[in-house]
């Protein structure tokens, strides 16, 4: 029982919480600007990247530098839009997909050639794992875990609290109303972006903390991002926080041997899970959870 | 006069690859350029036609599924059946929603076909892949072997091309189009739209598992990284998005020039010295993004635009002529 505690239920909520954090940009671009941003996943790793140089250089903790990598890749976002995004704003959204897809591999081949394909690791040494009772947790799980809370709280005031917030939330419900009343769009749509980038930034870092750093690990998190926004319901940042939950935990629990000795699916495909959970939302629940909008 | 034999030989795997790559883009042209549908996992179905063609037509051997003895042709249409049958049961779920369910459906699938073809070592020898595939001619003398397989790909594509514009003009593709364009129109006409969209992304499908059993010949060899969404998804788009799209001419011009380029600047980059010709390896990626880029803001309609068949004109009268709209004024 304490196994599945440990090494199974507590690994899938510190996944969950990366997943959540990841989803909540590509849920909010969703709504916000109508389109699936397959680049979300390469910022990810970019904000990753930068914050491991920003490592190197200063020897401080990765979470300390942290904040300045996400205004690092929030200013590089910004540019991107301008010069990707900006000119589809009145196209049909498959043009900002096909553009999103391509910058996707922009941004992944300027990091291969900056900072080459080696595996980094954003910390030295080994963990020893804290013990409460039969309990154990890896510190840094608790830490990441604390951290994710504090920024979904974050999150959560600046969406209910603050007027661009709300002006967010307004756009994501209804654009056209939204710009009648006279919200201001384009900042409505930076807000989006810089948001967006910040968490991703966040997750990536938690995902290097508890692994380590390679030039695909935006990419691989796209799919399960991508399904926990629509199990949430897209335009829903709620939604995507529990979506990421019940993907990561799902994920870890669908190598626990639930049925005889072995796991109930081979590890290798976890990957997997994800993508089976998402279609079969797409085929029954297409809204998601959280009743999002539904195309 | 070997340098120049070998230049000849360089030429003709330039044209094979290319017509390889200009099966896959009509393949994406039928889906993307005919029917407006954004297949965002090309990788998946080619890595099932190529898995498809190796398994069926390797001898045996210990560490894969193998000995079938499949004729070649036969196993090449076993390729495009698998792929289509993949593609219905994608499309089936993802049809009806929004073009951006279908890309991210179709990505994943083909993610998990990369898995699948990567676990199951006990089918498919997982990351080390399956080598020593029949290729067809191999047994002529070279250069008459690489010609025969040059001219074999280039009739397959001559083939597909004669029968997409006969498509494309006939009633069909103008309902495609209609779709593409106004899909509550279509609907307003009587078109079954999610009936005509399974069939152009099975069709479309079926071509890339096809254009996937002539690579796993030509290369003799494939492994899990054939799906690699780098070079099979993103350089087909980019092929088809510079040609043309909605051209079966600008996506075979397209295949084969970004293919030319693509070759060409590995060349160019594996005479850098070793440090370097690693890393600009992915300049070219990023001069490939830029590419599609500016084509996608400058000139949507790529190098060839779209034509739109004239009427008949023993109906004039009863439908005035169409004007080529272009996708971006939608």
């Amino acid at each position: 029982m304490m196994e599945f505690l440990n090494f199974y239920l507590v690994p899938g909520v510190v996944l969950g919480c990366i997943y959540a954090l990841g989803a909540i940009g590509i849920s909010l671009t969703f709504g916000i600007l109508r389109f699936s941003n397959f680049a979300h996943g390469d910022t990810m790793t970019l904000g990753v990247y930068i914050t491991l140089s920003l490592v190197q250089v200063s020897g401080l903790h990765p979470l300390a530098v942290a904040p300045v990598a996400m205004l690092l890749t929030t200013g590089l976002v910004l540019g991107m839009d301008l010069a990707f995004f900006k000119p589809f704003r009145k196209s049909p959204t498959i043009m900002l997909v096909i553009a999103s897809f391509g910058l996707m591999l922009m941004i992944r081949s300027m990091i291969q050639f900056f900072w080459g394909v080696q595996l980094h690791a954003l910390r030295i040494g080994i963990e020893k794992m804290a013990f409460f009772g039969p309990f154990a947790i890896l510190p840094r799980h608790i830490m990441i875990v604390g951290a994710a809370v504090v920024l979904m709280m974050a999150v959560h005031l600046m969406l209910t609290r603050t007027k661009i917030g709300k002006a967010m939330r307004a756009t994501s419900d209804n654009p056209e109303l939204a710009a009648l009343t006279g919200i201001d769009t384009e900042l409505v749509i930076r807000a989006t972006w810089a948001m967006g980038a910040s968490l991703a930034v966040a997750a990536g870092v938690f995902l290097g903390l508890d692994t380590h750093v390679e030039t695909m690990m935006g990419f691989k998190l796209l799919l399960p991002m991508f399904a926990a926004a629509i199990l949430g319901g897209i335009g829903r940042p709620y939604g995507a926080v529990a979506g990421g939950l019940v993907i990561g935990i799902v994920e870890e629990l669908s190598s626990y041997p639930w049925i005889g000795e072995t796991p109930l699916l081979s590890p290798g495909y976890k990957a997997g899970v994800a993508f089976a959970i998402m279609v079969a939302m797409l085929i029954w629940k297409p809204q998601g959870l959280f009743r999002g909008r539904q195309f | 006069m070997e340098q120049y034999y070998g230049y000849f030989i360089y030429a003709l795997s330039l044209l094979t690859m290319g017509g390889i790559y200009s099966v896959l883009a009509l393949g994406l042209n039928v889906q993307w350029g005919f029917t407006g549908l954004f297949n965002a996992g090309i990788a998946g179905f080619f890595a099932v036609g190529a898995y498809t063609q190796a398994l069926l037509t390797t001898p045996i051997y210990r560490d894969h599924l193998g000995g079938y003895n499949w004729p070649i042709p036969l196993a090449m249409l076993a390729a495009m059946v698998l792929s289509a049958v993949v593609a219905y049961a994608v499309a089936k779920i993802c049809i009806r929603l929004r073009s951006d369910y279908l890309a991210i459906a179709t990505i994943g699938i083909a993610e998990i076909v990369r898995l699948i073809f990567k676990n199951e070592i006990w089918a498919t020898n997982g990351p080390r892949g399956v080598s020593q595939i029949p290729k067809a001619f191999e047994g002529l003398p070279q250069p008459w072997n690489t010609l025969a397989f040059l001219g074999m790909v280039l009739t397959i594509v001559a083939l597909i091309y004669l029968a997409l514009e006969r498509a494309r003009t006939a009633p069909w593709g103008r309902v495609m189009t209609a779709i593409r364009e106004n899909e509550t129109a279509a609907a307003a006409a009587g078109k079954n739209i999610e009936g005509f969209r399974l069939e152009s992304f099975v069709i479309g499908s079926a071509l890339m598992g096809l254009g996937g059993a002539l690579m796993a010949q030509y290369l003799k060899q494939i492994d899990p990284n054939v799906s690699d969404p780098l070079t099979a998804t993103f350089l087909v788009f980019v092929m088809l998005i510079v040609g043309g799209s909605a051209n079966n001419r600008g996506a075979v011009l397209g295949a084969m020039l970004m293919w030319t380029v693509w070759s060409s600047t590995e060349i160019l980059t594996s005479r850098l010295p070793d440090e370097f010709a690693i890393r600009s390896a992915y300049v070219r990626v990023f001069l490939i993004g830029l590419i599609l880029q500016f084509i996608l803001q400058k000139r949507p309609q790529g190098i060839l635009p779209e034509t739109r068949p004239k009427p008949n004109p023993r109906h004039r009268g009863d439908n005035s002529p169409v004007k080529n709209s272009g996708r971006t004024t939608e």
